[in-house]
């Protein structure tokens, strides 16, 4: 951690809350990040966990009112976000982070072809002229697979996976150092999903592009993921390789996420789903934020919260950890 | 899929597949609309005629030379809309007249769609305070009648063409505002424009290249209105005396110069008046058409 030469994106404890009239949600609590250059990391969490937050934090995009954003440090490829002027913030989205949404039915500009919304980045970003910026874009839709001369067609001539190739190409048109996918195969069936998967591995490893892959479906994580962090509550509560979390699972709410995939080898079984609801993010409890969900549970959860590095690839913020001999009993598959 | 695969186009080829776009779309659901094509042909032809009869009539001899001997002569074949009361042809001093319905229409509507929709476009995307000040100015304005704003401006800037043309211009900025800013809302809340942001646009690159395409339909309709409306208030204040000086055929002002013979010579407050009602009908039918051309959720 010390050779920060290494980092694509450094984040120190970045929090996050909305002050609305109803209380003050906050959406994240001190999270940590570090990403090394080319790795892909996934962002795992239940709904309202605070991955989307964080994602439009890091790109400084957190609607403000109601939102404010403080954190301690926040550097891409060793550069200062934080302290980044309104232009240079212009500069850096798009060009060294770029971000690839949800949904690509909502995130493509109907009223333009889907050739002029490629060009469009490259235009903004690099000194070409729009001419070349065009060449460009028909070039990047290509790369995505779909063929060139549908550049001149407009979103609604596309079925949902090819909007959404649209929408990788548009992410990936100026090379981003740093993508921010935001669950970028919801919104698609399970066959398209496997190919814009693949696409985006091949183009990662391509463009060397680190990658944050936010998600609740695991196997995607398993399958593209180098690294895992496990959000709860608006904090990662686990982070390690994929070998580290998946096989060493050390927190209880990961070893409930897992838990709660059905098991294909016992189609009989009943699903064990982990028990309660997220808490309300106005009022999270003291203490560690799962411990009134959480089967360890102890007096001392309330207390402190303590991050305990199990690794040096992996941590663990548990306090049952500090009880001797502790450890938890997941379920053998 | 490989990356050296060759693209057998050029731009070209590129743009002709543009060319089959929203507004070749909009067209083909317009001609549906006999009553829209009836407007639009309408337009057309009172277009054609303003410019004619500028090239074929002279100002000074056919439009404003009096003719005392053949004065107040109802229609015959030799004067078709017969003459007024100095003795000048009707026919001819409408036909020639409506440059100055048609101009005063569209130049008044593009100024205020120009300052409406960009205040409007503003209010829409920033919201808050800058919403509530924008709207609240506009509502201000709204409140005074149209007319009586147009008069209070003629009156402290004097009579003349432009200044008309401003006057009507101003009167409507509210009204495109208002609209501009009801397109917007819903465009503002899209995923396109947040994709826009985060690929680093300005906030003056999304409002114009992003939100104002997605929010015209609702402005080009009300543009084709706001002519209807425009030439309507030109006409008025003509007819109040506070529009185009005479002895300018302006049809407003030639029926309110017809209107003291209005009992034995009907004609003269008959035929401007039809001219008016004939362009503001078929500005208001392609109005119309162009709403529900460009609204497909309209369509039975």
């Amino acid at each position: 951690m010390e050779d920060n030469k290494g980092l694509i994106l450094d984040v120190k404890n970045l929090a996050v809350r909305y002050e609305t009239e109803d209380g003050i949600v906050k959406a994240v609590n001190g999270l940590n990040l570090q990403i090394e250059r080319g790795k892909a990391i996934g962002l795992v969490g239940e709904t309202g966990a605070g991955k989307t937050t964080t994602a439009l934090a890091l790109l400084r995009l957190v609607p403000d009112p109601p939102g404010i954003v403080e954190c301690e440090k926040m550097e891409l490829d060793g550069r200062d976000m934080l302290s980044m002027s309104v232009k240079e913030l212009e500069n850096v989205r798009g060009k060294d982070i770029s971000m690839i949404f949800q949904d690509p039915m909502t995130a493509l500009n109907p009223v333009f072809t889907v050739g002029d919304q490629i060009a469009e980045s490259i235009y903004l970003h690099e000194e070409v002229s729009y001419t070349e910026a065009q060449k460009r874009a028909v070039e990047m839709l290509e790369l995505v697979g779909i063929p060139g001369e549908r550049a001149g067609e407009y979103p609604h001539q596309f079925s949902g996976g090819m909007k959404q190739r649209v929408v990788i190409a548009i992410a990936l048109a100026c090379h981003p150092k740093l993508l921010i996918a935001d669950e970028p195969t919801t919104a698609l069936d399970v066959t398209i999903q496997a190919q814009v998967l693949e696409l985006m591995k091949e183009l990662r490893e391509k463009y060397k592009t680190s990658l944050i892959m936010i998600t609740h479906d695991l196997g995607i994580v398993a399958e593209i993921c180098d690294e895992v962090a496990v959000m709860y509550a608006g904090n990662v509560v686990e982070k390690g390789t994929l070998e580290d979390v998946f096989n060493r699972t050390k927190h209880p709410y990961t070893e409930g996420l897992f838990n709660s995939l059905p098991n294909i080898n016992d189609r009989k079984a009943m699903l064990t789903p982990i028990k309660g609801l997220m808490p309300d993010p106005t009022k999270l409890p003291e203490g560690c934020p799962f411990h009134p969900r959480c089967p360890y549970a102890g007096e001392d959860c309330t207390q402190q919260q303590f991050t305990r590095s199990i690794s040096e690839t992996h941590y663990v913020r548990c306090c049952a950890y500090e009880r001797p001999g502790f450890r938890i009993n997941r379920k053998e598959r | 899929m490989s990356t050296e695969m060759k693209y057998s186009y050029s731009l070209e080829e590129l743009k002709a597949y543009k060319k089959r776009s929203i507004a070749s779309e909009v067209w083909r659901n317009y001609k549906k609309s006999p009553s829209a094509m009836i407007g639009l042909i309408t337009i057309g032809i009172i277009i054609v005629v303003a410019i004619i009869a500028q090239l074929v009539y002279n100002y000074e001899v056919d439009i404003v030379q009096q003719d005392i001997m053949n004065r107040l002569q109802g229609p015959s074949a030799e004067h078709l809309f017969g003459t007024d009361q100095y003795g000048r042809d009707v026919l001819i001093r409408i036909l020639y007249g409506a440059k100055y319905s048609l101009a005063v229409g569209i130049i008044s509507v593009a100024i205020s769609c120009f300052f409406g929709s960009t205040l409007g476009l503003i209010a829409g995307y920033y919201g808050g305070v800058t919403e509530n000040i924008i709207l609240r100015v506009c509502e201000v304005f709204v409140g005074i009648p149209s007319v009586l704003l147009g008069i209070a401006i003629m009156s402290a800037f004097g009579q003349s063409l432009v200044v008309l043309m401003f006057a009507i211009g101003l009167v409507y900025v509210p009204m495109f505002a208002r609209t501009a800013r009801a397109a917007v809302l819903p465009v503002r809340c899209e995923e396109y424009i947040e994709a826009a942001r985060v690929s680093g646009m300005n906030d003056f690159q999304i409002i114009f290249s992003h939100i104002m395409p997605n929010s015209m339909a609702p402005i080009i309709v009300q543009v084709t209105m706001g002519v209807a409306n425009g030439i309507l208030t030109a006409s008025s204040l003509s007819f109040l005396g506070l529009g185009v000086p005479v002895p300018a055929p302006e049809w407003g002002a030639m029926l309110s110069s017809g209107r003291e013979f209005i009992r034995d010579y009907g004609y003269l407050t008959f035929f401007p008046g039809l001219a008016i009602m004939i362009t503001v009908l078929a500005f208001n039918l392609m109005g119309d058409g162009l709403r529900d051309a460009l609204d497909p959720k309209l369509k039975q």
